[in-house]
């Protein structure tokens, strides 16, 4: 999956890159299905004689405008089906349905039955044989429960239906979707920054494709719905209406069967044995000064400020268990994560009890003083993207983070004052994170745009960052060698800031 | 520090490539292949109808006695047997048996409705179409019988419905 990722990078760059982010693709698609949706209802003719011929004008008659919002409604809602199911493949292969994620995976089963009760029952207002044939193959299908035993068939026959069946259609495709879009916001309820808008380009790009197959390929009904003569042959949309012909290929009770087992697996994947999750992160609040910037980066929301129990006015951040990851992100962003501080042994403001700050500055300062050879090289890697480990060498110190976020960027500055030539920090490629947002924070932080941010006299010749996936471990290698080259053609002392030597005060109390 | 990739005219063509392939599965997908619901020389005969069955039991007057020992507001003096039968379907094709079958009251006290919902597929052309139905328990044979010598067009759904309050079994 990643392979495939990077591939498309390379083309789209990886801010615009459908596969990582076919969440917010999603959600745009959803958005074009629901401003598309608003011209079509306004146009529509809910009469039992008039719908079909009031879609039919807007389809040919004014082709230019109707046909083509016609058009985008219907393959925004197909591409939706094929983002919504990639989404779910890419978070399954990934294996991210367990541990903090178990919430956000099975509020995502509902929206699948959603997204296709919408959808089907958009084809059933065009009404005409498709949408006869998907409406009593639906009624077949729901009669099979015994509560209904055959009386929602009977709407189809010849002399029942009425004009107020189609005004109930239109009630239900725009409840449907809304329920819809209820369900996917307390599908993301779990999540921080939350990407449900795509990138500027992919969004342009997205809309385009579907313009332009509006054009090309512009949406057409079948004849008008006849309750007395079957279409036996459908030109059917397999992305919503497959379900159909699997029930004939099986029996309705099947089809009840199949969906039911396959949102039962969905269901029950939480439960599967996985592997143990980190300890979580734990406030420690003397070192907290209330500053907000853990709980604005939590990629979960698992931190919450409350009133400083001692200090009126004052905050204390604290952490939801449920909701916590253990990506250390917090950590990274506390600003009493700093090196340089005097304490003897360092302790931030929210640490992770695996891979405590302190722990990391003291591992940095042993590796950094051993290294030997003209030009040494710090290396801040995360154990989710290429191995790091491999790099180690006479000359290079690797430190490897449970996630790159968890870097605080004073760390690149301290390394550089300690004794090495370069700092090169790598890990997962944008999009790629386990945790969403490791990779821009740190990349952020590092340029300044975010705080807590790398001082600006820290040059920019002696840090370096190489975005690289578990995959791609000979083009981190390479990156390293160029880096080490290119340090090499540095003056010795040019720019180089001034050295740094620790003076540690023993903490009391 | 922070690269940001240049746009290059092979990105230009590689997501027009990309978009492309998309589209081609979206449009390809939302009317292709063609599903074949009924094969060309086939008719539909569909069973379909939602009625009470008669009352199992008949109805009789309550004794003094009886409504003596009931509340002065329950005292109704001909009282019915709430449950309803069943309905018996037999229905033949040219002969040949298509059909046999029961639907059952609905309700926890079986007074509901009885439904039925059935679908054939059958040869187009003509036939000799027999339906019979029973919804008396108290009755041996069938009490509503239709038979009927039909032309079914290729396509066509022809509709077996019971309506008591329209005379008996309809086709439609």
């Amino acid at each position: 999956m990643q392979r495939i990722e990077s591939f498309f990078d390379a083309f789209f760059g990886a801010a615009a890159n459908p596969w990582r982010h076919l969440g917010a693709l999603g959600f745009y698609l959803l958005w074009i299905t629901f401003a598309t949706g608003v011209y079509l209802f306004i146009v529509l003719d809910t009469g039992i004689e008039e719908i079909h011929t009031s879609i039919e004008y807007y389809t040919h008659e004014q082709w230019w405008l109707g046909g083509i919002i016609r058009s985008l409604h219907r393959y925004a809602a197909d591409a939706l089906v094929l983002v919504m199911l990639l989404h779910l493949a890419r978070e399954l292969l990934y294996g991210r349905y367990n541990g903090f994620r178990w919430y956000s995976w099975i509020t995502g089963v509902p929206v699948i039955w959603l997204v296709y009760a919408s959808g089907i029952g958009g084809y059933w207002l065009v009404w005409d044989q498709l949408g006869l044939f998907s409406a009593v193959a639906s009624a077949e299908w729901f009669d099979w429960i015994p509560t209904f035993s055959g009386v929602t068939t009977r709407n189809f026959l010849p002399g029942m239906l009425t004009d107020r069946f189609f005004s109930l259609l239109v009630f239900l495709h725009i409840g449907i979707p809304l329920i819809l879009l209820l369900a996917l916001w307390v599908h993301i309820q779990r999540i921080s920054h939350s990407d449900v808008f795509p990138a500027r380009s992919l969004a342009l790009g997205t809309f385009a494709m579907l313009f332009v197959l509006a054009l090309v390929k512009p949406t057409v009904s079948h004849g008008k719905a006849d309750l007395s003569m079957l279409s036996p042959v459908l030109h059917l949309d397999w992305h919503y209406l497959f379900v159909h012909p699997l029930m004939y290929l099986t029996s309705p009770a099947g089809l009840w069967a199949m969906a039911g087992l396959f949102s039962l697996l969905l269901l029950l994947l939480p439960l599967l044995p996985h592997p143990k999750q980190q300890p979580i992160a734990s406030v420690n609040p003397p070192n907290c000064n209330g500053c907000r910037r853990c709980f604005v980066d939590c990629p979960y929301g698992a931190v919450v400020m409350l009133p400083h129990p001692d200090k009126p006015g004052h905050e204390l951040a604290r952490v939801i268990p449920e909701l916590c990851a253990s990506c250390g992100i917090c950590a990274g962003a506390c600003p009493s994560s700093t090196p340089f501080r005097s304490v003897d042994t360092l302790v931030t403001g929210i640490d992770m009890p695996a891979q405590p700050v302190g722990a990391l500055r003291e591992e940095m300062e042993r590796k950094i003083a051993a290294l030997a050879g003209p030009v040494k090289i710090a290396v801040f890697g995360c154990t989710c993207a290429a191995e790091t480990a491999r790099l180690e060498s006479a000359d290079t110190a690797v430190l490897n983070l449970m996630c790159a976020g968890l870097l605080p960027p004073s760390f690149a500055e301290y390394a550089l004052r300690g004794g090495a030539d370069g700092v090169l920090v790598t890990g997962c490629r944008e999009g790629s994170c386990a945790y969403r947002l490791g990779t821009r924070w740190t990349e952020e932080r590092l340029a300044s745009q975010r705080e807590p941010h790398l001082r600006a006299t820290v040059p920019a010749e002696h840090l370096r960052i190489v975005w690289a996936d578990s995959h791609e471990m000979s083009r981190l290698k390479a990156a390293l060698e160029d880096f080490r080259h290119s340090l090499q053609t540095l003056n010795a002392d040019e720019k180089r800031p001034r050295a740094y030597t620790p003076r540690r005060i023993a903490q009391h109390g | 520090m922070v690269s940001k990739s240049p746009v290059n005219p092979l990105m230009l063509v590689g997501q027009v490539v990309f978009y492309g392939l998309f589209a081609v599965i979206i449009g390809y997908f939302s009317t292709s292949p063609d599903y074949t619901h009924l094969e060309p020389d086939k008719a539909l005969i569909k069973l379909s109808f939602s009625t009470h069955g008669e009352p199992v039991g008949e109805c009789r007057d309550r004794t003094p006695e009886e409504l003596a020992k009931l509340a002065p507001n329950m005292r109704k003096a001909r009282v019915c047997p709430r449950e309803r039968s069943p309905i018996t379907v037999k229905i033949d094709l040219d002969g040949h048996s298509l059909f046999e079958g029961v639907a059952p009251p609905t309700g926890l006290s079986k007074d509901g409705t009885s439904n039925i919902y059935r679908r054939f597929e059958v040869p187009a052309g003509e036939h000799l179409l027999s339906v019979k139905m029973n919804d008396n328990v108290r009755i041996q044979d069938f009490n509503y019988i239709k038979e009927e010598r039909l032309t079914l067009q290729p396509a066509q759904i022809l509709v077996i419905d019971l309506r008591k309050d329209h005379g008996g079994i309809f086709f439609e």
